[in-house]
């Protein structure tokens, strides 16, 4: 079974990979990864914003204190001594790249546009052999237009284009006013490919306290659709490498993301419950599916279930709202 | 616009390198050690720290080892294990101070008399004596000069460096160990401009065979020897005499030393160093920096035609009578010998005897080349770092003129009591005019130092002008004010002093020149730098008259900035530093404007480079910017329209605060006289409340229609500057506009107020963040909300107000978190860091027990702030009582703390014994009811008790008898008085461990209160045992590999301990339960306290809830062992907090400290969740034991 692939221009041996997630901070993990399969490593984000916090908290918790009273001119030992989180990120970065030999993809979400270039530019240095942009901008602001928030992410990509060589992939939340239209553009700024979809930390009311909880609830199998969808009509018009995450918890899910165009299939939430070697599993199970259909490759699957190739292109266009609800029968 | 500073000429220096003291020291004292026992202290600290930063960096020696440091429990423990190191054959060093020295006198006297090759470096500082002081002289040193330990002096930052090569040369070939040392703060936290001495140095001047020797003679099994015998009358004193040959060869050999350093650096020293006029008719004898003052006046006043010189003393110890008598003139007819130490009841100081001791013994051995004996006058100067300028050199050379100069004089202050002051001329000034000084006025907080430390690299590194800077630093840790001092100049600068006429003073914070003499520092014709929000266009009109008259009679420049808006306008954040310090760059001239710019950059790059180039950027923008927001302001000719000062302490104040405390609070401290202060230490208490500092930014705003009257905000605050108070309604007749009230829950006819203290809030926020009344229609708005200073005097008024409304009935309150902060507060507003974790517990101790407690306070955080002046925080209440209390030293405040315990109950006794006999004569009713409740504790019987011994003292007045009169002199002690014992872990577990165990073993109804932030705090971090394992501190730069030590469970093994720990953030009920069960438990007390500290590395805003993760995560078990429970057949051990039910790592997380490296983090957390969870396990089964069957 020829399960090969190409993402971003990276052959791979398989569609699989860990998707952004606290795995890869261990390296046992990321090993039984390896071994369990994956194709490839994503690394979860670097934020630039937890760098910009930890150096004014820094300067606010630390460096204020000092130099201020005789007897104690600093309070901690020096500022090497302890770990940044850019430093971390990219130490890691090197030790995963050290630990395995499949291809590393790191991750970016970046505030400001000097600091996308420059953590692009170091995160390249450091050996990563993709890149991947956490584009999770929550607009919140009423005086910034649709077309503002676009422009901004098109601008970013051609400044870090012009200063990293390595691949670039766009990881997009689905709320864009055309996704089709946006992601094109994408491609033409210099993006080798998009991730669909972000999911978003969903913020949670505490009545007792009055106050808000963050919640991260994982995902569940139901979330694949509103992927395969956006595959199916991205996938048909857009020629670009296309990831999909979000809802991948078995070998089935990972067809039908194939099928509606996907070139390669980042598992997060099944990972995390169910440990790395849940991903041979679905390998396993994703090989034996292909034999028993006699599919021969990958390939051979890939976005034929999209816009252009579907027998039924209309199910992915508005026309299958109405049929749906009309099948939703209440129980009672 | 440059105000042409500029220095003329100098000789660039290629291998130049600005340091202090300390790091240059340091580097020479580490490369030439194996072994490096270390323990901190002021102001050694940062020599041992510098140590264990490069040893944890790999860093090598000489011969390319890395040297292996152990922090020890003390400087005694320091002193025993540096003499085990040398007896075993290691090439070892330390690093102390004062009463660390001291500790190490014993073995001082072991490592001589085994004539082990040793070298240690003293930063010289004053011993604590009426008072405790940081501060430099030579107490401490010349303490020390009975132990046979060579004694070294060196004078500056170049001095000390290459003193510490010499000295550690020459302790291997004479066998003889050395102590050198240098001025505390004056010489070692002076930053200046030196020569660095290279590896080859050290190795020239290093005798690889004394090395071999030194080693051979090592205790080894492979050839044993025996060291430390006892010896009997027939050997001790011969045996004890055989050194002598040793200490005879040793001025030569230190000579020898000194001449092959010459050889390999140029700079050649001796014994003693004559410097002036070759037929000088007047000396001065002096060691340490206070010489240089003195040579530096010596050739000005040569220049003026007189004939006087100084000797610098190196070797002090052995004094080598030849070489001191060859040093002086044959011309001199008088010499002035000044020390920098005091020895009440001596013929004279030190220095002074050993001088009067040489001439006369040169003279009955023929040495003296004197045709006519010198005078020889002594005097003290200098104690505690008091300065020590060429206006007191030239009074002491004056003083020599004179037919019958002064002896046993002082100089440097007004001894209005015993006369022996020299007058000095404080106007008088010899700084050459090509020598730029400046002085900047900052926050602590704002960077002013930081930057000035920059400045003086980039103009010593990079320009060919020589740089020196000194910092003064403020005794309050919130709010700190700085003063830096800085010279830059064509040669070496050898003023060693504070700049009295400054030609460029910076004032970086505006509010400082509505409360100090800022511009009494600036020279005529200088100019000021003013960071203001006024323009140059408005400026004049808010400036106090003052200011406006010396800018007018002196004829300065005057500049403004607007720094924080330049900053905010680029991005750069708070610091307003390299703004101000380009500034300074711009009007000195001191170079090139675009060079400075391009080096102040760089080291913008170097400190935020790492966290990427957007914040380069940004601060690069807000140096780019900050040279168009600078603006001269036109000064008018004569228009002194400003506002007058405020009076530094209102009206009301005391006299003795009127007219001492003031005084320091101005910064004239130095203008007392001896007159104005008790002989023994003794200061009047409650002075904190006169010192109005205004620091907080915001203000907690009280909305009382939502607030639940917990009273949580009063308890948690750290500087009791939130206040809580019911009363009658009818007392609010009077109440000034805005005061705001609402009626007391569940009290009719009582009012309630929370109220701030404007004046002396720090802004912490502590209190809004426990604040637990949200409202319910807009959550982000609580009870407490921090808001933009409101109208502060309005609120002033308003505190003055509830102050003076009366506190609540004490025997009324109850013992819980509520009725506690309905009581006076007997320690407020000190000068604890904002937010800090321990006050928030003393607080309470005096809310609780204050008007009978008596504290022991270990020296540390907990004794700076309160017991450092100017002002002080412990109170009174309206009685006139309140807590006693006192530092003796840091490693016996236990002791201390027992004896308080012994001397009151041996005085209740004494009460007790008289009034038994005196029953009688009193009544036997009053008799009785006072001896039965002697030991009463609760409030009502207290009250009752105290009236009881008004009517006793009454009734005793009447009576004329030995025995009455005796009675009078101890009724107090019949009431009862609470002891506590406090201070930090670096007490309790280390340095006064040995104490803090014998005295709870001795079952004195003492109670100690351990404040643990897990870290040397005051001395700035440093680990001791309590540090928790994994945590990175200073000395524990990787992370303590080794667990916390569990000072309650080793407490609580005696079995008849109270004993207990707490955190007010996660459950203040329990604190309060705790400290009312252990002040009632009658025997010894033990409580430890989760005291959170900016030490840890966070925003102690959140100072509370990290309290609670630590309890919640189980790291911080909540306890109480209670010896009474056995009794009742119960187990004596309470868990008070559930299971834990988050992750240690939850808590971890959030401090820096426990950050460790990367490789280290996640098995770090790992290793530190199964300690707790251990731990939790073995407390729980703790729990269930000693109890009968029948209460499990």
């Amino acid at each position: 079974m020829n399960l090969e692939t190409n993402y971003l221009g990276l052959r791979l041996k398989n569609p699989l990979m860990p998707g952004a997630s606290p795995l890869v901070d261990d390296l046992g993990m990321v090993r039984r990864l390896e071994d369990a399969g994956a194709a490839a490593i994503v690394m979860h984000s670097l934020f630039e914003e937890q760098i910009e916090l930890e150096r004014a908290a820094r300067e606010r918790d630390v460096d204020s204190y000092t130099e201020s009273f005789a007897e104690a001119i600093t309070y901690l030992p020096t500022e090497d001594d302890f770990n940044e989180t850019s430093d971390q990120y990219l130490q890691l970065i090197g030790k995963i790249k050290a630990a395995v030999s499949v291809p590393v993809i790191a991750s970016l979400n970046g505030i400001t546009s000097g600091g996308w270039v420059g953590h692009a530019k170091l995160i390249e240095q450091v050996g990563a052999d993709a890149l991947e942009l956490n584009y999770y901008d929550l607009p919140s602001n009423p005086q910034k237009s649709g077309a503002e928030v676009e422009q901004r992410a098109l601008d970013l990509v051609a400044a870090i284009r012009k200063e990293v060589s390595i691949p670039i992939a766009v990881k997009l939340s689905p709320f864009f006013s055309s996704l089709p239209h946006f992601v094109s553009r994408l491609t033409e700024a210099g993006a080798n490919g998009v991730v669909l979809f972000n999911r978003f930390y969903q913020p949670d009311i505490n009545i007792d306290d009055l106050d808000v909880d963050p919640v991260l609830e994982l995902s569940t199998p139901s979330e694949l659709r509103l992927r395969l969808r956006w595959l199916a009509i991205l996938s048909a018009q857009i020629e670009t490498s296309y990831a999909a995450t979000g809802g991948i918890h078995r070998a089935e899910d990972a067809i039908r993301a194939i099928m509606a165009g996907a070139h390669s299939v980042q598992l997060v939430s099944t990972l995390l419950t169910k440990g790395p070697e849940r991903l041979g599993v679905i390998l396993a199970d994703m090989v034996q599916w292909l034999e028993e259909h006699e599919y021969e490759s990958i390939a051979q699957m890939r976005g034929t279930m999209n816009l252009k190739h579907s027998p039924d292109a209309t199910a992915f266009e508005r026309a299958n709202y109405l049929r749906i609800l009309k099948s939703w029968t209440p129980s009672l | 616009m440059s105000a042409n500073l500029e220095p003329q000429t100098a000789v660039r220096s290629p291998k130049a390198s600005t340091l202090d003291a300390n790091e240059a020291v340091a580097s020479v004292a580490y490369r030439l050690s194996e072994t490096i026992a270390i323990y901190p202290i002021t102001p050694s600290s940062p020599m041992a720290e510098s140590c264990d930063e490069w040893s944890a960096k790999n860093r090598k020696n000489l011969w390319g080892s890395i040297p292996s440091l152990v922090e020890m429990q003390s400087e005694a423990g320091v002193a025993g294990a540096v003499h085990g190191m040398l007896n075993s054959g290691a090439l070892t060093t330390t690093f102390t101070a004062s009463q660390g020295l001291l500790l190490m006198i014993p073995n001082m006297y072991k490592i001589a008399g085994e004539l082990l090759p040793f070298c240690f470096h003293v930063t010289a500082r004053a011993l604590a004596t009426h008072a405790l002081s940081i501060f430099g002289d030579h107490s401490d040193v010349m303490a020390c000069r009975q132990t046979g330990f060579v004694m070294i002096a060196s004078n500056s930052v170049q001095e000390a460096q290459d003193m510490a090569c010499i000295s550690h040369a020459a302790t291997f070939e004479t066998r003889v160990p050395f102590m050198h040392f240098f001025d505390g703060f004056r010489t070692s936290h002076e930053v200046a401009k030196f020569h660095p001495l290279e590896d080859d140095v050290l190795r020239g001047m290093i005798d690889e065979e004394t090395i071999r020797a030194f080693r051979s003679r090592g205790l080894s099994p492979d050839h044993p020897t025996i060291r430390g015998t006892a010896q009997n009358p027939d050997v001790y004193f011969q045996a004890r005499e055989a050194c002598n040959p040793f200490y005879n060869a040793v001025p030569k050999a230190v000579q020898g030393a000194m001449d092959r350093f010459a050889a390999l650096t140029g700079r050649q020293y001796h014994l003693f160093d004559y410097s002036g006029h070759p037929e000088a008719d007047r000396i001065i004898v002096a060691i340490g920096s206070g010489a240089e003052t003195a040579e530096e006046t010596a050739h000005w006043l040569n220049e003026q035609g007189q004939k006087v010189g100084v000797v610098k003393v190196r070797l002090y110890r052995p004094f080598n009578v030849e070489a001191f008598i060859a040093s002086i003139p044959a011309s001199v007819k008088s010499i002035a010998v000044l020390d920098r130490t005091k020895e009440p009841g001596s013929l004279g100081e030190p220095l002074y005897l050993d001088v009067v001791a040489a001439l006369a013994e040169a003279r009955s051995s023929g040495l003296s080349q004197f045709a006519c004996e010198p005078v020889v006058i002594g005097g003290r100067y200098g104690l505690g770092s008091k300065e020590f300028d060429p206006s007191m050199a030239k009074a002491v050379f004056d003083e020599l003129l004179a037919e019958r100069p002064k002896n046993h004089f002082t100089i440097g202050i007004n001894d209005d009591l015993t006369g022996t002051s020299l007058a000095y001329d404080p106007q008088f000034d010899l700084e050459p005019s090509d020598v730029v000084r400046a002085v900047f006025f900052g926050l602590g907080a704002d960077g002013t130092v930081g930057a000035n430390k920059n400045s003086i690299k980039i103009i010593g590194e990079e320009t060919a002008n020589f740089a020196q800077g000194y910092f003064v630093y403020d005794s309050k840790k919130s709010g700190a004010m700085t003063i830096s001092h800085l010279r830059f100049g064509p040669r070496p600068i050898a003023a060693h002093y504070l700049i009295k006429r400054a030609n460029f003073v910076a004032c970086h914070q505006a509010t400082f020149i509505e409360k100090f003499d800022v511009l009494g520092y600036a020279a005529p014709k200088g100019v000021f730098l003013l960071n203001t929000p006024f323009g140059a266009d408005v400026i004049w009109e808010h400036l106090p008259r003052e200011v406006q008259k010396q800018i007018v009679e002196k004829e300065l420049k005057f500049y403004v900035i607007d720094a924080a808006s330049v900053s905010r306008a680029a991005g750069a954040g708070g610091r307003t530093n390299t703004i101000m310090q380009t500034c300074f760059f711009a009007i000195s001239g001191v170079l090139p404007r675009d060079e400075a710019i391009e080096q102040i950059k760089k080291a913008i790059k170097k400190t935020y480079g790492r966290k990427g180039d957007d914040v380069v950027a940004k601060n690069f923008a807000a140096v780019d910017q900050a040279l168009a927001g600078l603006h001269e302001v036109a000064v008018p000719a004569n228009n002194l329209c400003g506002h007058a000062m405020a009076p530094t302490v209102p009206e009301g104040a005391p006299d003795f605060v009127k007219q001492v405390t003031a005084t320091i609070l101005e910064g004239k401290g130095d203008d007392l006289p001896t007159s104005a202060f008790l002989a023994d230490g003794t200061w009047p208490v409650g002075t904190t409340q006169w010192e109005k500092r205004n620091i907080a930014d915001k203000l907690p705003v009280w909305d009382s229609s939502i607030c639940i009257q917990c009273n949580k905000c009063a308890f948690v605050c750290p500087h009791a500057a939130i206040r809580s108070k019911h009363y009658s309604t009818e007392l609010l007749a009077n109440a000034p506009e805005g005061f705001q009230s609402v009626p007391m829950r569940a009290q009719a006819g009582q009012s309630f107020t929370i109220q701030v203290a404007p004046e002396d809030c720090t802004g912490c926020t502590l209190c809004a963040s426990v604040c637990p009344a949200k409202s319910k229609t807009d959550p982000s708005h609580k009870a407490l909300t921090m808001t933009d200073i409101p109208e502060r005097s309005k609120q002033a008024a308003q505190y003055a107000y509830f102050l003076d409304l009366p506190y609540p009935d004490r025997t009324l309150l109850k013992p819980d978190v509520k009725s506690s902060q309905f009581a006076q507060p007997l320690f407020e507003y000190s000068g604890a860091c904002t937010g800090c974790g321990e006050t928030p517990y003393i607080k309470l101790l005096t809310q609780m027990f204050g008007d009978r407690l008596v504290v022991a306070n270990a020296t540390g955080c907990s004794s700076i702030y309160g017991g450092n002046l100017p002002t002080t925080p412990y109170t009174t209440d309206a009685n006139g009582r309140g807590p006693a209390w006192s530092n003796s030293l840091f490693e016996d405040n236990a002791e201390y703390g027992l004896g308080f315990r012994f001397a009151i109950d041996k005085q209740s006794a004494i009460a007790q014994e008289i009034l038994t006999g005196l029953a009688p004569q009193v009544g036997e009713t009053l008799a009785g009811e006072l001896l039965a409740n002697v030991n009463a504790r609760d409030e009502a019987t207290l009250a009752a008790q105290r009236q009881r011994v008004v009517v006793l003292r009454e009734k005793l007045a009447s009576m004329d008898s030995l025995a009455a009169r005796r009675l009078a002199d101890v009724a107090d002690y019949l009431v009862r008085k609470s002891t506590w014992i406090l201070g930090g872990d670096g007490w309790a577990y280390d340095i006064g461990y040995g104490g803090v165990d014998h005295v709870l073993s001795t079952g004195a109804n003492i109670n100690i209160l351990v404040l643990d932030t897990e870290v040397y705090s005051n001395t700035g971090g440093q680990m001791s045992k309590s540090t928790p394992f994994g945590a990175t501190a200073k000395f524990a730069m990787a992370g303590k590999a080794r667990p916390k030590k569990d000072l309650s469970l080793m407490a609580m093994s005696y079995g008849n301990i109270y004993v207990a720990r707490v955190a007010f953030g996660a459950k203040d009920a329990q604190t309060v339960k705790v400290f009312e069960e252990a002040e009632s438990f009658d025997g010894p007390s033990l409580i430890i306290a989760y005291s959170h500290c900016i030490a840890h590395g966070y925003n102690l805003k959140s100072g509370l809830e990290q309290q609670k993760l630590a309890v919640e995560s189980g790291t911080w078990p909540l306890f109480r062992f209670d010896p009474r429970r056995a009794e009742q057949g119960l187990a004596p051990l309470q868990i008070d907090n559930a299971p834990p039910k988050v992750r240690v790592a939850d808590y971890l997380r959030n401090e820096l400290r426990f950050r460790t490296k990367p490789e280290n983090l996640a098995a770090f957390e790992a290793a530190a969740q199964e300690q707790v969870n251990q731990r939790v396990a073995l407390y729980q089964k703790l729990a269930g034991i000693g109890g009968t069957e029948e209460s499990k």
